[in-house]
């Protein structure tokens, strides 16, 4: 158990700080959450930058135009860019961390000759068609059609919770190529498609969530043609072809984020002692647990890491088990922002404020506690499933 | 970085397991609670035998020569056996005490507040303090935690001034102590988890009704997140490590036990399943070393202190 870095990590470190502090004074104001083409014009130069840099994607492979780094470096790319106030992922995310990756694993050497090198370069935008109206957490369940046409598939269905639709070129879309029946189960039959997003027949209907902004979208599809070559990986395997790109999560998903909550907490100890309510001692131990959790969580991640970069990359399912534990102490967080700041924290104008709206979506986004319980007790422990 | 135990660390903990699987397994827990002892003198000197309570001293010492990190692995695998007596004070002692680092000499500790002092009667000493005091025995909650109330003596450290206050004792304590809850923590998860797949109710285990499983997964999260941290404090020693280990890991195990009793359901309110022995040392190491008021206190100030100075990279 050893948590010191290695010489070759340090230096990683120390050339990434010197390129941040030179390159984030160069950047260009950041434009408002409900600017939808400002954000993709930022998030896209972001990633050019990195790219122009060397760090764009740092942790995929080498054959795919990635930077072959191990999990550590990666995990020191994500702390120091947070530590800094660097840009996130943002519009890039579904291209970097889901598209991207399963092209890289399944696709033809024309298929990543033709999407991955624009993810990089940050010239394309991607968005997930997953979910649908009825198929959220029971995701194989999915309807959403595609009927061969020639060298096309017509497509007609919808698509929900997808986010940066409005903006997005390409979209990987999970879509039913086999009916289900008594020799087809429902895992089988579906088919990953790369559609473009501004095939005719596709209609962006954003959703307005309980912060007031517009963060995703309804898809809704109308005989889309795509062609037969946009899809990745065989006709009907594209469940598996999917859960592939689940094993580019390399235990690094939410780095940044428990860094930034690791502030957070450093910015409620300065608010509360300056407003008086650090003297009361419930408050005081429940932001003293909370520090002990975080940190502890800080630790999980490397361990996470560490266990990663042991396998060759391939995650263990203990991401289940953070996401758990991070989800509902973020949640706690910010409900203890909101008693640190008392009546203020009704008010919109305080950043706590719209992260404590946000942070309800974190129990229920890329797998409910619900289903997360199911994984931790089915497959890590080992309990029978429910009839 | 490589955060994950070394070879010799997952060996050293198989070897621990086996030793007390043969030597102290569930029936001889079990007799142990029915007759007693609470401190099985040859049980003691085995440990030591084996460097359990030398396992810190230098090899030029006699000692094994390990860690803080070797001593957390080997005191989780105590407390997954629940085994009874004051390890953690004896361990401490090791060096300090004669015969503490052969096992051949019992070291308690001043490490409860209030007046109450666990393994009085079956010590040669007290860490830290001249001799052993006079106590009146108490009838404790725990069968395999004797407690005797001590009277205040002038001069010699007392249980009042707390866990031989302001030395090192405390920190390593309170993690070992940690270790130990995270052993007891991840058995009861085996416990429940066990339970849940062979009893049947409605016409199927009780492990495939989500009440039940999401119960046990909430079980394992918490004794991970614990365990993780425990491992971390042991590699750093920083005080607020520590203090988040010891927070942590007792909510892991009484609140683990807990569970596992409700898994249990009426067997596990009955003094034949190992349950509420788990539950009853969880709750005793939960007032030891460092309790979670004290904890949540000392991340606090930790806290304040840090937000108060500048981001080293911001």
């Amino acid at each position: 158990m050893d948590l010191t870095y290695t010489a070759e990590e340090r230096d990683f470190r120390a050339r990434l700080r010197e390129w941040l502090a030179k390159t984030l004074p160069e950047l260009p104001a950041r434009p408002s959450p409900d600017d939808w083409p400002g954000r993709r014009a930022y998030d896209l130069g972001w990633q050019r930058r990195l790219y122009e840099a060397g760090y764009a994607g740092l942790h995929w492979p080498v054959d795919a135009g990635g930077r072959g780094a191990t999990p550590t470096q990666h995990l020191i790319f994500l702390e120091e860019t947070e530590r800094a106030g660097a840009p996130y992922v943002g519009a890039n995310f579904v291209g970097l961390l889901h598209a991207g990756p399963t092209i890289a694993a399944e696709g033809t050497a024309g298929q990543r000759a033709r999407w991955l090198p624009p993810v990089l370069r940050g010239d394309e935008v991607w968005c997930q068609g997953f979910s649908e109206p009825d198929a959220g957490s029971d995701l194989a369940s999915l309807r959403t059609r595609a009927v061969r046409d020639g060298d096309h598939y017509v497509i007609t269905g919808s698509k929900i919770w997808t986010s940066h639709a409005e903006v997005a070129d390409w979209c990987e879309l999970l879509v039913r190529t086999q009916p289900v029946s008594a020799e087809v189960p429902k895992h089988r039959g579906i088919s990953w498609l790369a559609m473009p997003m501004d095939a005719p027949g596709v209609t962006v209907r954003p959703l307005r969530t309980l912060a007031g902004s517009t963060e995703f979208a309804e898809v809704f599809l109308d005989e889309v043609r795509v062609p037969v070559a946009n899809r990745v990986g065989a006709e009907n395997d594209g469940w598996r072809v999917t859960m592939v790109t689940l094993s580019f999560e390399r235990g690094t998903a939410f780095v940044g984020e428990v860094v930034a909550c690791r502030r957070t907490l450093g910015g409620l100890a300065r608010t509360a002692k300056a407003n008086g309510r650090w003297d009361d001692p419930v408050l005081r131990r429940r932001l003293g647990r909370l520090y002990g959790e975080f940190g502890a969580l800080w630790r999980l991640t490397q361990w996470n890491v560490s266990e990663s970069e042991r396998s060759g990359g391939v995650p263990g399912i203990g991401g289940s088990v953070f996401k758990l534990a991070y989800s509902h102490a973020r949640q706690e967080l910010y409900d203890v922002a909101a008693e640190v700041l008392g009546a203020a924290s009704l008010s919109l104008d305080e950043e706590w404020t719209l992260e404590r709206l946000s942070s309800l979506s974190y129990t229920i986004a890329a797998g409910t506690s619900q289903i997360q319980r199911n994984i931790v007790a089915e497959r890590i422990l080992g309990l029978p499933k429910g009839r | 970085m490589d955060f994950q135990p070394t070879e010799e660390q997952r060996d050293l903990r198989a070897g621990v397991r086996d030793l007390l699987e043969g030597r102290y397994g569930r029936e001889a827990l079990r007799a142990s609670v029915d007759s007693g002892p609470a401190v099985d003198r040859g049980l003691w000197r085995e440990l030591g035998a084996a460097g359990f309570f030398a396992l810190r001293i230098p090899e030029s010492e006699g000692g094994v020569g390990l860690g803080l990190p070797e001593a957390a692995v080997v005191f989780e695998e105590a407390g997954r056996a629940l085994v009874p007596g004051p390890l953690v004070a004896t361990h401490l002692a090791a060096g300090v005490v004669p015969g503490a680092a052969a096992g051949t000499a019992v070291v308690t500790a001043f490490d409860l507040g209030g007046d109450l002092v666990a393994y009085l009667a079956e010590a040669d000493a007290v860490l830290g303090a001249d001799g052993l005091p006079d106590g009146e025995p108490v009838r404790a909650a725990d069968p395999l935690t004797p407690l005797h109330r001590v009277r205040r003596r002038g001069g010699a450290a007392a249980p009042g001034d707390g866990p031989a206050q302001g030395s090192a004792y405390v920190s390593e304590g309170a993690l070992l102590t940690a270790a130990l809850q995270v052993g007891s923590a991840l058995r009861t998860v085996e416990l429940a988890v066990r339970y849940a797949g062979e009893r049947e109710q409605f016409g199927q285990p009780i492990g495939a009704f989500q009440a039940v499983k999401h119960s046990c997964a909430q079980m394992l999260v918490r004794a991970e997140v614990a365990r993780t941290a425990v491992y971390a404090a042991a590699v750093t020693g920083e005080p607020g490590e520590v203090a988040a280990a010891k927070l942590l890991a007792d909510e892991a195990a009484v609140r683990g036990a807990r569970d596992c009793l409700q898994v249990y359901g009426g067997m596990g309110f009955t003094w034949e399943a190992d349950v509420h022995l788990h539950l009853k040392r969880a709750w005793v190491r939960a007032e030891q070393w460092r309790t979670a008021a004290e904890a949540e206190e000392l991340l606090a100030a930790e806290l304040l202190d840090s937000a108060e100075l500048p981001d080293p990279a911001g």
